[in-house]
């Protein structure tokens, strides 16, 4: 029988992976919205995991507001990516430096 | 009370911001200013419906995820009214450069503004959560709105990745508070948390990831990364419309969380604000310095000053907590001013956004030269202008509350601050213009809404009783 403490540590494995990926990766804006995606489902394990433990139902309700969210995000996070690439022609991470300081 | 009635300023929201989106895609081609006024219009019907019902006690909506309470009202009011106030510097703006205007910047803006409203009367986690998602999909997408500017749409980008990952750390937050306290409800996690004593470790690593969701709505250091670029790359309406409500409504967020949900670890959250509230007040001072583009400038003078913000809430006390509220309400009026001072002085060709383009301002426009004397005095935190009182509130409470070294560490930032609002006035007033400098051209009802502006944080600085009393009765229920 798995206990909650496996799925807390898978969940945050996930979400380890995923802030990582954020920072570490240089090479292509699509690879950051996976990581992001990644993150949520990582949240969302941990409050299904939660609310199975825990006998309440609230967890659950959350899990599906965040996934309906997250649609809607990564929806706009791509129409940024189009436009991005059309002024840019590049998804590399490295490009977008056209304002420092 | 019934559900509907207790929502009722949002839901009016939700059906004229569509109605707006309907109005501009039938009528706004031909006519643009239709989209303006009906979104001003909607704008005033939400604040007569906000500011309408003040309740004498806190009451709770659909199964008590939202709460209709005085801090809720007064800080709707404020939005909404700041956000009126920004479409009529937006609509300026589109009309000088009829080539960049959007009829959705309208429609965008007023979801926002209802995102900001589900947040400062969230009373759950989760609505706590799809407040502030609305509030940010909207933002991301009004930075990107100029679809054929390379700086614009790469810090929309920025703000949407360091945002999505900022959301993603609060939900982590979010979901270990829920584990421990086995709820989503904040007054109930309130209650739980008094008698989780062995679980302090596991609540307080939460509260980390809460404190990191709201210092990047705030923008205070290490969560600033996106504040510069998002402040210079995105069109200047939009870094007005970013800088002042949504500040607004982050405070409130704080209030929600840190206050009405985990009063009970006010030490743990104390300690954690103190750090991100002298870095902000350090780095933001002295980056600003350094910059020569004035919305940039501005972006580092935010940071500085939303670190100024969380020392009212370090206090954890009421009259702290109305402090932060006069602090943020009176900045926002400010940062509105300074903004439109640019949209005023922009062209059609370009903007106005470097700190050359005011040189000698003080012999091309004298009054407007002296509108932004007002407002850059008054950021400076100089009396008699409203900014020193905002100023004088916060620090009085954090040596109320023992805080003595952090007031002093706090004073001493604000001289280093003072001399890159002194250089702008340097600027206008000591610097020759050059040769054929355009003569400043605006429409009448610019000049009278900028002049309002203006004058509104000299009034409040001379009286600043009348907002005081406001958010000191706002923060009633908070006392002891």
């Amino acid at each position: 029988m798995l206990a909650l403490a496996d799925f807390l540590i898978v969940g945050a494995i996930l979400f380890c992976l995923s802030v990582a990926g954020i920072f570490i990766n240089r090479k292509n804006i699509i690879v950051l919205l996976m990581c992001v995606e990644l993150m949520l489902l990582a949240v969302n394990l941990n409050f299904v995991a939660f609310s199975h433990f825990n006998q309440d139902i609230s967890g659950q309700v959350f899990v599906f507001f965040i996934l309906t969210v997250a649609a809607a995000e990564s929806a706009i996070g791509l129409a940024i990516l189009v436009v991005l690439f059309r002024n840019r022609s590049s998804i590399n991470v490295d490009d977008i430096s056209a304002m420092r300081g | 009370m019934n559900d509907l009635t207790l929502i009722m300023p949002e839901a009016s929201l939700l059906v004229l911001a569509c109605a707006v989106l309907l109005v501009d895609a039938f009528v706004g081609r031909a006519r643009p200013d239709a989209t303006f006024w009906s979104a001003v219009l909607s704008c005033v019907v939400v604040l007569a419906q906000v500011a309408s019902f003040v309740p004498e006690k806190t009451l709770f909506a659909f199964s008590g995820t939202l709460r209709v309470d005085v801090l809720g009202v007064v800080l709707k009011t404020f939005v909404v009214a700041l956000v009126l106030l920004s479409f009529f510097y937006a609509r300026e703006h589109f009309s000088k450069r009829p080539g960049e205007r959007r009829g959705e910047y309208y429609p965008l803006a007023l979801f926002a503004t209802l995102g900001m409203m589900i947040l400062v009367s969230a009373s759950s986690l989760l609505t706590v959560y799809l407040g502030l998602e609305l509030l940010s999909l909207s933002l991301y997408s009004l930075v990107a709105i100029q679809r054929d500017s390379l700086p614009a749409s790469e810090a929309g980008m920025k703000y949407f990745i360091l945002g999505a990952l900022a959301s993603g750390l609060l939900l982590y937050g979010m979901s270990i508070l829920y584990g421990v306290a086995g709820t989503l409800d904040l007054p109930e996690l309130l209650v739980k948390i008094d008698n989780l004593e062995s679980s302090r470790l596991l609540l307080t690593f939460g509260l980390v990831f809460l404190v990191v969701g709201i210092g990047f709505k705030l923008g205070v250091v290490p969560f600033h990364m996106w504040v510069p670029d998002v402040y210079q790359g995105a069109s200047t309406p939009v870094t007005q419309f970013i800088g002042t409500a949504p500040k607004v409504a982050a405070f409130g967020m704080a209030m929600r969380l840190l206050v009405d949900g985990l009063e009970g670890l006010a030490e743990n959250w104390q300690q954690m604000l103190i750090i991100l509230s002298v870095l902000s007040m350090g780095l933001g001072n002295l980056l600003a310095i350094a910059q020569r583009n004035f919305k940039r400038m501005l972006a580092y003078s935010t940071i500085a000053h939303m670190g100024f913000l969380l020392l009212g809430l370090i206090s954890a006390s009421s009259n702290g907590y109305a402090a932060s509220m006069f602090y943020v309400t009176l900045y926002a009026l400010m940062s509105m001013g300074a903004f439109g001072s640019i949209i005023l002085l922009s062209s059609s060709q370009g903007d106005a956004d470097q700190l050359s383009d005011l040189t000698g301002l003080a012999r091309r426009s004298p009054w407007f030269a002296f509108i932004l004397l007002i407002l850059v005095f008054s950021m400076a935190g100089v009396p008699p202008f409203g900014g020193f009182w905002a100023k004088w509130s916060v620090l009085k409470e954090v040596v109320a509350a023992d805080y003595v070294w952090l007031a002093g560490l706090a004073v001493v930032f604000s001289l280093i601050g003072a001399f890159y609002y002194l250089r702008v006035v340097k600027i206008m007033y000591f610097d020759a213009p050059e040769p054929g400098a355009a003569q400043v051209r605006s429409s009448a009802d610019m000049g009278l809404i900028l002049s309002a502006n203006g004058l509104a944080v000299l009034v409040l600085g001379l009286v600043p009783n009348i907002l005081m009393q406001v958010c000191l009765a706002a923060a009633i229920p908070y006392a002891p």
